[in-house]
């Protein structure tokens, strides 16, 4: 076989190859195709102000308005602001505590303790959902005798520190240690280096990570039933049950006459999804040092 | 006259007992520039940070001796004391990358935790600007980055920096060697007039920079001070062969 000829038939294989992975990720595509076909082509109908303003109505109701061929009265107010109370109780919670984690795992490389933590994060970040509403349960629940808001938090707590101190550690790693020098041969203490200059100089990498962090847990369901348990009405109130979007889609799949709600709750759960995905991106993308 | 700054016995080690700086004693006098000259490696950096406490960031590293500046010794003060009153420039210019200009000039004030009055802040970043020759450069750009600015002008604004809080001796870590000739050519113009106010130890690879701007001279090799001495006299009539060895280029 002569040279040209066989670099003809490499060139042919690479060309092969190359349209067999484009062929495949535009199969891996499909799924993701259909999910957002079907979600809003069901749910767009129920996807009015409603849904914004009204809590969830009553199976009776329900049926009452299905049987007249009205739209179904109400909406999942009792949801939204029950998800912004556990979860911005949980943000409260877990990004103070993951910065302040990820700072001394980035400050503290090859040290013992910090490479236990280091891998006791990697093993919480493993950990089965439900598991963690069920230590919450344990934690929270049980010693106050009653489902709350505060339980759900400190699951979705849980859930979110890894990633909010994998994010912030691998940001700091990255910044040039001469930040750090610098600011300390300025004479400053080693907390005005780390809030001053470290934490701003990073501060698009562990943005983007809180907000990973919060559009993964916004859409928990298993260690919330355990913690949060639900409500139908609209409260502030942390030491008291609340609901949450997913949990009352989940409520919704159980009651053949809300079945319809389900699909424009997930709707707004994925629209608010996509958009905390993609502030994270412009953050991640503006914010480069 | 008084040396502003003693070194005696100064060794430093990375690794219990083998020294990278090794009983090093000097003097070093007001407004004067010493370079610090030697092959990769012979301890330059290392005794330059044992000036200003670096050494303090790391757990390892001991340092022993005494280095008296102004009369105290440094190994006994409050570190943050210390390099206030040792400024430092590194190789690579690192303005704060979220600061504007102006806010990295003022950056040892509110690291520091001092206030200032508008006034008294307009006038420090005037000054300071000024003694690096940076201020009608970026005068009308005061609110942009400091990343925003050339190679040349950063290392500068880093010196603006370090110069606002007023320190007895400037240390320089090859503060030119990230930098293009021209840059290089303004900065040592620039130090040549800042010696005037302060005392400036600059560690140097480049045997004609030291040639051209310093006073006098230290020479190090595997962590010993060589010879040390006024730069004309070391560069015409070495006493130790090593360093002739070292300026003829034989090694380095
Ligand atoms: N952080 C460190 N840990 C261990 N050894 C170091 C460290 N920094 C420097 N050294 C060693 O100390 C010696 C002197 O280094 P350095 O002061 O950086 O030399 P120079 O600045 O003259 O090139 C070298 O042998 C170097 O390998
Ligand atoms: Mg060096």
């Amino acid at each position: 076989m002569n040279q040209s000829s066989s670099i003809e038939q490499r060139k042919r294989k690479d060309k092969t190859i190359r349209h067999l992975v484009g062929f495949f990720s535009l199969f891996a595509m499909i799924p993701l195709f259909f999910i957002l076909w079907d979600v809003i082509s069901k749910g767009y109908k129920n996807f009015n102000l409603r849904l914004f303003t009204e809590v969830t109505p009553s199976s009776m109701d329900a049926l009452l308005a299905i049987s007249n061929g009205d739209p179904i009265p109400g909406g999942i107010l009792n949801g939204m602001t029950g998800t912004i109370l556990i979860v911005g109780l949980a943000i409260l919670f877990s990004v103070p505590l993951g910065l302040f984690i990820g700072i001394y795992l980035a400050d503290n490389q090859g040290k013992r303790f910090a490479g236990l933590v280091s891998y006791l994060t990697d093993l919480l970040q493993g950990m089965p959902s439900i598991v963690i509403g069920i230590i919450a349960y344990a934690w929270v629940v049980k010693p106050l005798g009653s489902y709350s808001a505060l339980a759900g938090s400190v699951a979705l707590t849980i859930m979110m520190l890894p990633m909010i101190v994998r994010s912030t550690e691998e940001t700091l790693k990255m910044l040039p240690l001469s930040y750090k020098e610098a600011g300390l041969a300025l004479g400053s203490s080693y907390t005005n280096v780390v809030f001053r200059i470290l934490i701003p100089s990073g501060f698009g990498g562990i943005f983007t990570g809180i907000l990973l962090a919060i559009s993964r847990v916004m859409g928990e369901t298993a260690p919330l039933m355990l913690t949060a348990l639900g409500a139908s009405v609209v409260h502030w109130k942390m030491m008291e049950p609340a609901s949450a979007i997913p949990l009352l889609i989940w409520d919704f799949y159980n009651d053949p006459n809300l079945v319809d709600l389900i699909w424009s709750s997930s709707l707004l759960l994925l629209i608010v999804i996509f958009l905390l995905n993609w502030i994270a991106k412009i953050v991640a993308r503006k914010w480069k040092v | 006259m008084k040396a502003i700054l003693r070194l005696k016995e100064v060794s430093v080690s990375y690794t219990p007992g083998k020294n990278a700086v090794d009983k090093v004693t000097t003097d070093i006098y007001p407004n004067t520039i010493t370079a610090i000259m030697g092959p990769s490696g012979c301890g330059k950096s290392t005794l330059l940070r044992a000036i200003n406490r670096m050494h303090d960031l790391y757990a390892n590293v001991q340092t022993t001796g005494e280095i008296i500046l102004k009369g105290r010794n440094v190994l006994e003060m409050d570190p943050m004391e210390v390099r206030r009153m040792a400024g430092m420039v590194f190789q690579q210019p690192n303005p704060f990358p979220t600061m504007s200009i102006y806010d990295n000039v003022l950056a040892g004030y509110t690291l520091n935790g001092i206030r200032l009055g508008k006034n008294e802040k307009e006038e420090i970043v005037e000054q300071s600007l000024q003694s690096v020759a940076l201020w009608d450069e970026v005068k009308d750009v005061m609110t942009k980055r400091g990343s925003f600015l050339s190679g040349g002008q950063q290392q500068r604004l880093c010196i603006a920096r370090t110069l606002a809080l007023k320190p007895e001796v400037l240390l320089m870590d090859e503060p030119t060697s990230a930098l293009d000739p021209i840059s290089t050519n303004k900065i040592e113009e620039l130090l040549l007039q800042l010696k005037q106010q302060f005392t400036i130890i600059i560690v140097t690879h480049n045997m004609s920079q030291a040639a051209r701007i310093s006073d006098n001279a230290m020479f190090m090799y595997l962590g010993e001070l060589v010879e040390h001495g006024n730069t004309t006299q070391m560069f015409t009539k070495p006493r130790n062969k090593r360093t002739e060895e070292y300026l003829t280029g034989v090694f380095g």
